[in-house]
């Protein structure tokens, strides 16, 4: 598994192809979310764009109403982050960002597990290695081993991520 | 004495009335506990939206972990709605309330 460091003022990281896929799945995912069939209905956009006042419908839609658009455009740009830096093509590669570009990617990432945790219904308390056992021991071939997996990886990039730009 | 320009008067201005809000308690940003997001991101986000020092950050993530929530920053209610909707591009789960 790769992980951010910093040189510079850059964050760096080299990614093999299978990282590569697997960010440029979740990251487009993140976009389809948010424009093909955009639904409050569905839970991971509701965790995505709470309800601002869960006691007051009108209020909420109020405030959707002045803010909602905005803060789609900038989930979406910010997965556009991710996808903009990755290597071109089907292979693995160096990935170089500044500051901005990293913040974006910090928050993209998370957009990205929160999708994920809605989808995989993790709890407070979630110990993700005994889930993942579970899994693999019910069906090794499964997607919720490998969903499970790419949770974690994304878990892991975006902690050495904030952790080099802190440092 | 005499010769003097009578004095200037400066309109007085009317005060501004028309906002005195009902209730004088004022609204609050909440941010809830939540399974996902990594307690070093949130200080994070914390420091960065509010420019709280780094102990602050902690103390207020903290108090979102254990006790399920935190009031994160009180004022006028159009500022916690901005404080909110930016909480929530950070990916935060904010709601505003009266205090």
């Amino acid at each position: 598994m790769s992980m951010f460091r910093r040189r510079g003022d850059r964050y760096v990281a080299t990614f093999a192809v299978d990282e590569v896929r697997v960010l440029r799945k979740v990251a487009s995912e993140v976009v389809g979310l948010l424009t093909d069939g955009f639904d409050h209905g569905d839970p991971v956009v509701g965790r995505l764009f709470p309800e601002v006042y869960p006691e007051d419908a009108a209020g909420t839609a109020e405030f959707r109403r002045y803010t909602e658009g905005d803060l789609k455009t900038a989930k979406i740009d910010q997965a556009g982050a991710i996808l903009a830096a990755l290597p071109d093509g089907d292979a693995g590669g160096e990935v170089r960002l500044d500051a901005e570009a990293a913040e974006a990617w910090l928050r993209a990432l998370n957009d990205a597990r929160l999708a994920m945790g809605v989808r995989l219904e993790i709890k407070d308390g979630t110990d993700l290695g005994e889930e993942l056992d579970d899994a693999v021991a019910a069906d090794p071939a499964s997607s919720r081993v490998f969903q499970l997996s790419v949770y974690a990886y994304l878990g892991y990039l975006q902690e050495s991520l904030l952790n080099a730009l802190i440092d | 004495m005499g010769g003097m320009a009578a004095p200037q008067v400066a309109p007085v201005e009317t005060p501004d009335t028309e906002e005195v809000p009902v209730s004088d308690r004022p609204w609050v940003t909440i941010v809830w506990d939540d399974p996902v997001n990594l307690m070093t991101y949130v200080t994070w986000v914390f420091q960065k939206l509010f420019g709280y020092s780094r102990e602050k950050a902690e103390q207020l993530m903290l108090d979102v972990h254990h006790k399920g929530k935190a009031v994160v920053s009180s004022g006028a209610r159009e500022r916690m709605e901005h404080d909110a909707s930016q909480l929530h591009a950070y990916g935060l789960w904010a709601t505003v309330d009266r205090s």
